[in-house]
């Protein structure tokens, strides 16, 4: 250890007496690292758009409902706790959020056209929260209370059936008694959502209608909660298991949206698989040029042996070198993935694919997300694997037999 | 053998290690991209046969606007006779009639939105792959009076079994109430749960009854033995077309235009990174034959002062090049195809990806199968960008003098 800082500067300067050949192998690492970074920042920040996304037509980071209900989505598999009993229980829990809603299956008709939609049964001031319409973008105007007798749908629907603002529709499901449950709506507003499907299927009415409508009193289909962060949930589900016991389901995002949960799995594993491809990529060239290195200079070598050098010291010295090559490299390529991750913090526009990236869950506005989570993997993969890859060469320099070496001609 | 592939061939071996370390940075990378590259495109195939073979078909004619809309009042007018003589004209049994309406579907116990199809029993399942999917019951036939197929989610959901009544609400063509009573008669399980919950079929002709269709339609499907003799197929099916009735030919590009978007979104991404696998694989070689002609700078001074010229020399060293980019190129696309021959016949599943298959029409095995394009494509180019790398220190020979060239040690 006392040898360090020597051998250090040792192997910094034989880094040096050969620039070129260290300016290519560095040029090389930067431009792996660089790559790593990069598409790694790309594709978490399309996933993550995804999930927000995602999270927000569900929406709700925890949900509970009837067990029967998502596989059954109808107003016979309700809840029946009433909104003041998940108030008493949940207003000074620490959750940020949580609301109750009426969600079922519905056609919708105009004077023309039927369409399937979702209708949303909602209080638009709980709601706020969750939803990804935004009150204030809504032409026309939103719902306003649980009461409102109108109904807002996305401007695609409108579009598809022929309506637009003032106009009447209806809207049509069943009672818990799978008796038809109907009733004519005036549109009050359009929204317009990232998602075009989004536009299609959702329709808002109020809370209080939509369960005069469907004729179940005061009970509702899904109660959802909203925690801090999508990615960790479970404080927040068990605030909420804890609270409620009634032989409901409680579930977290990913359990329902399973596409999503798989995405944000998968995803992890494709950056360590990227940044292993790489790396191999990357580790013949490291290897190739520590073997050089050590080849021009078995007679130096040998020299510092025959001087009493000792063989660990050695092979220190040329793994000193690999991981000094490295760490520059990476130095260098995670400085570029900054600086071009940086300028499209804005987002970059691909909406000449719009169409195909929806088929994927995805909008067309692609924000490249850089996590220090991300870049430390890469980096400290790339320095062990680096490790391992320079302990061949460096045990076979700190193997020579100083006399044959001295004498060996180059 | 020529004294110059001698020269370069030995060259290479002098030093074996490095040597065989570059041509493994274009073994590993040509491995990959063979894999790769036979991976992707064959999942773009399954994907667009997949997508295409559910309902869409490989064009349809529609009337103008349908595509965006979907409204019931866009029809073809008199679709099954403009069927029949599409179908006589071209020779082919793959083109068949639908309607399409949105309705809601009561059982006793349940009523839920569906989309449903109107069909023609005979001709249908040439065109789709819903009606071989069918695994409760049988799937419609000309006679069926009152039947309809559904699928296995929404039966489930419906609670209903074969023979069973379901009551249909919607609108007409001409926006008036529609209603009807049918009975199941056949079952369907595509495993894809987005199809099985939302979609049933009936017979055209029971379907037009039912929404006041006066014989209209919304959509002859025409499918072609392949993707390209479709595209042939296009414009003769365009001018085959009644003049005046104002009927327009979609392709399946434009009637799922997310389906190529998605596969070119995904090209981009891979090509990026392959593009920087080949980058890397040149890094290398640029390395290797830097140091490798660096090493000669004596050898190359007395030679030159022989009398031999720097053009020559640079020849050598891009022949060495190319000796060793060929062996990387053989090896890599061998071991590449062997790679992935290996998953052509055992598959490959990657645990958790089902549901990401599924949201792309794919099966969860995929099994890869190697051409002789996918098997080139990629050491290819690996190839001519390792000529490149190496043309830096070839030309880099001009450049030398002799003499001073000698005095290098």
């Amino acid at each position: 250890m006392r040898m360090t800082p020597v051998l250090t500067r040792l192997a910094w300067r034989y880094l040096w007496r050969n620039h070129r050949r260290t300016i290519i192998m560095l040029s090389a690492i930067a431009v792996g690292s660089w790559a790593m970074i990069f598409m790694t920042a790309l594709t978490r920040g399309m996933v993550d758009q995804m999930i927000a996304d995602g999270i927000s037509a569900l929406p709700g980071h925890v949900q509970v409902h009837d067990p029967e209900f998502l596989d059954d989505p109808s107003v016979v598999n309700r809840i029946t706790i009433p909104d003041d009993e998940f108030a008493r229980r949940f207003d000074d829990a620490g959750i940020k959020a949580w609301a109750s809603r009426v969600r079922v299956p519905a056609v919708v008709t105009s004077e023309r056209e039927s369409r399937g939609v979702t209708l949303l049964g909602i209080d638009p001031a709980a709601e706020r929260e969750f939803s990804f319409v935004s009150y204030e973008d809504v032409e026309g105007r939103f719902l306003e209370s649980p009461e409102d007798n109108g109904v807002v749908i996305g401007r695609k629907l409108a579009d598809k059936l022929d309506t637009e603002v003032g106009k009447r529709i209806v809207l049509m499901s069943q009672d818990p008694d799978n008796e038809i449950a109907d009733r004519g709506f005036r549109v009050v507003g359009l929204f317009e959502a990232s998602m075009p499907t989004f536009e299609e299927s959702f329709v808002f009415v109020g809370k209080a209608t939509a369960q005069r409508m469907l004729r179940i009193g005061n009970a509702t289909t899904e109660v959802v909660f909203l925690g801090d962060d999508y990615r960790d949930v479970d404080p927040t589900y068990q605030l909420v298991a804890e609270r409620v016991d009634d032989g409901l389901d409680v579930k977290r995002w990913y359990e329902i949206d399973t596409y999503l949960g798989t995405m944000l799995r998968v995803m992890d594993g494709f950056v360590l698989i990227w940044v292993i491809v790489i790396f191999l990529a990357l580790s013949f060239g490291l290897v190739n040029t520590l073997v050089m290195a050590v080849f021009e200079r078995v007679r130096e070598i040998g020299l510092m042996l025959a001087l009493g050098m000792k063989p660990s010291n050695i092979l220190a010295q040329i793994i000193i070198e690999s991981m000094l090559l490295l760490a520059v490299g990476l130095a260098i390529g995670n400085v570029l993935a900054v600086a071009t991750i940086q300028p499209l913090q804005d987002g970059i526009d691909i909406s000449v694919v719009a169409e195909g990236m929806e088929m994927m869950g995805a909008s067309s506005v692609l924000y490249p997300k850089l996590y220090l989570n991300d870049v430390v993997l890469a980096n400290i993969v790339v320095l062990m694997l680096g490790f391992f890859a320079s302990l061949s060469p460096a045990w076979r320099a700190s193997r020579y037999e100083p006399v044959e070496a001295i004498t060996k001609v180059g | 053998m020529n004294i110059v592939l001698r020269l370069a061939w030995r060259n290479l071996w002098r030093q074996p290690r490095r040597t065989w370390l570059t041509t493994g940075a274009m073994v590993f990378s040509n491995t990959l991209l063979v894999f790769m590259i036979s991976l992707q495109f064959g999942m773009y195939e399954l994907m667009i046969d997949n997508t295409l073979q559910v309902f869409t078909g490989h064009m349809q004619v529609q009337a103008p606007g349908y595509k965006e809309d979907q409204k019931m009042r866009q029809t073809v007018p008199r679709i099954v006779p403009l069927a029949d003589s599409l179908r006589d004209r071209f020779g082919l049994d793959t083109i068949a009639a639908r309607g399409w309406a949105f309705g809601l579907a009561s059982s006793d116990e349940r009523s839920y939105g569906i989309g449903i199809f109107g069909v023609e029993p005979d001709y249908e399942p040439r065109v789709s792959s819903v009606p071989g999917l069918v695994r409760e019951g049988r799937y419609l036939e000309e006679a069926d009076a009152t039947g309809i197929v559904i699928g296995s989610v929404l039966a489930r959901n419906l609670r209903v079994g074969i023979g069973d009544e379901l009551t249909l609400l919607g609108s007409g063509k001409d926006g008036s109430f529609a209603a009807a009573v049918v009975h199941v008669v056949g079952i369907f399980e595509s495993g894809i749960a987005d199809i099985d919950r939302n979609f049933a079929q009936m017979p055209l002709r029971l379907f037009q009854d039912m929404f006041y269709m006066d014989g209209d339609g919304h959509q002859v499907v025409v499918s072609a033995a392949t993707l390209e003799a479709a595209e042939l197929l296009l414009p003769e099916v365009a001018a085959a077309l009644p003049d005046g009735a104002g009927l327009v030919v979609h392709d399946w590009d434009a009637l799922q235009p997310g389906l190529r978007q998605a596969i070119q979104a995904d090209m981009s991404s891979a090509f990026f990174m392959y593009g920087i696998l080949v980058i890397l694989v040149a890094f290398s070689v640029l390395n290797t034959q830097l140091m490798s002609v660096l090493e000669r700078t004596h050898e190359f001074g007395i030679v030159m002062s022989l009398g031999l010229r720097p053009g020559r020399l640079g020849r050598l060293v891009m022949l060495e090049t190319a000796m060793m980019g060929l062996m990387g190129l053989l090896i890599g696309a061998i071991t590449g195809t062997l790679f992935t021959t290996w998953f052509t016949v055992n598959g490959l599943s990657i645990p958790g990806m089902e549901e990401m298959a599924a949201m792309f029409n794919l099966p969860a095995r995929i099994y890869p199968e190697v051409t002789f394009a996918t098997a080139v494509a990629g050491p290819l180019i690996v190839y001519g960008f390792t000529l490149l790398a190496a043309l830096y220190p070839a030309l880099r020979l001009h450049r030398l003098h002799p003499v001073e060239a000698m005095r290098v040690n």
